[in-house]
């Protein structure tokens, strides 16, 4: 077993950021697990930045997994809102029922 | 060392597995729930790598605000999960072929690259040593500092995004008596009060 480093952590989110677009195509009926799917790709993203900047000695990686933290949280907030008032119009959150700009 | 490894690999498995049930679970609350789990092992992960702060961060607001937030809505919408998954073995293959592909292109990159040797001269900010500056004081020397403008916009995206979605989700139901301060503030005496002269012994 080689000790752990750099490919380890990228491994790792590599895994989580496929396990991420994968959660996207299965559930594309149920817009919630989509929003957590797309959270779980924002962590595989901030394990990139902490993981770089652990073994690079930069700070600055740090600090973007923060920015990075931070809008996560709004889109997930604004997310469920839209998520809320669709279900309030509609009845339904079925992603297919989503066409009434016929955009 | 070999602890810090064994802690690695066992934070690393438990975080692929709550992710695979994450997309995988039948019940939208035990979504939430392994995406908890997730969030968790990964901020072990965090810690690993010494970045406590960001570990702590992950807590507060992941598990405690985002995941609770999920968990609000979930619990909330009355809606029959079992039929929003009937497409699910439609979806899988192409799902997994996509999956499979961008992991394999990812591995694919991480196999053959290299750091450059003069990455020691384009580091900006260095981690200093922890025994004399704690991760949260270097992380706030630099956060208040270089990138205060950057802070200073993820204030205005987090005040927007909560001003969205009180905005979104505000309903005002109609016959509901309100109090309009407007008009509690612009009334004057000669509308309010009224002098009646009353004669005396006789009465309204």
């Amino acid at each position: 077993m080689m000790s752990v480093g750099l490919p380890h952590y990228l491994t790792l989110a590599a895994i989580l950021f496929s396990l991420g677009i994968f959660g996207i195509f299965l559930n594309r009926k149920n817009v919630i697990v989509i929003l957590m799917s797309i959270e779980l790709i924002l962590l595989a993203v901030n394990i990139n930045f902490v993981a770089f900047s652990s073994f690079l000695g930069d700070l600055v990686g740090q600090v973007f997994a923060l920015f990075v933290l931070t809008v996560a949280a709004a889109e997930a907030a604004i997310g469920l809102a839209i998520v809320v008032v669709y279900y309030r119009n509609r009845g339904s959150i079925a992603v297919e029922d989503i066409n009434m700009m016929k955009g | 060392m070999l602890i810090a490894d064994l802690f690695f690999y066992l934070f690393a498995a438990i975080c692929v597995a709550a992710a695979f049930m994450v997309i995988s679970a039948r019940n939208p609350v035990h979504s939430v729930l392994f995406l908890i789990l997730a969030f968790v092992s990964s901020a072990g992960l965090f810690i690993l790598l010494g970045a406590e702060f960001l570990a702590f961060i992950l807590i507060v607001v992941y598990v405690g605000a985002v995941a609770v937030l999920f968990l609000f809505v979930v619990m909330m919408l009355d809606v029959d999960f079992a039929e929003l998954r009937s497409g699910f073995l439609t979806y899988l293959p192409i799902g997994a072929v996509i999956g499979i592909i961008l992991l394999i292109e990812l591995v694919l990159v991480l196999g053959s690259w290299v750091i450059t040797p003069q990455i020691a001269s384009h580091i900006t900010t260095p981690i200093p040593p922890s025994n004399e500056v704690s991760n949260i004081e270097a992380l706030g020397l630099v956060l208040y500092t270089k990138y205060v403008y950057f802070f200073q916009a993820a204030g205005v995206v987090l005040l927007i995004s909560m001003i969205g979605a009180i905005v979104l989700t505000l309903q005002h139901k109609p016959g509901i008596k309100r109090q309009s301060v407007a008009r509690q503030v612009s009334r004057t005496r000669d509308e309010s009060i009224e002098i009646k002269k009353v004669e005396s012994g006789k009465g309204l």
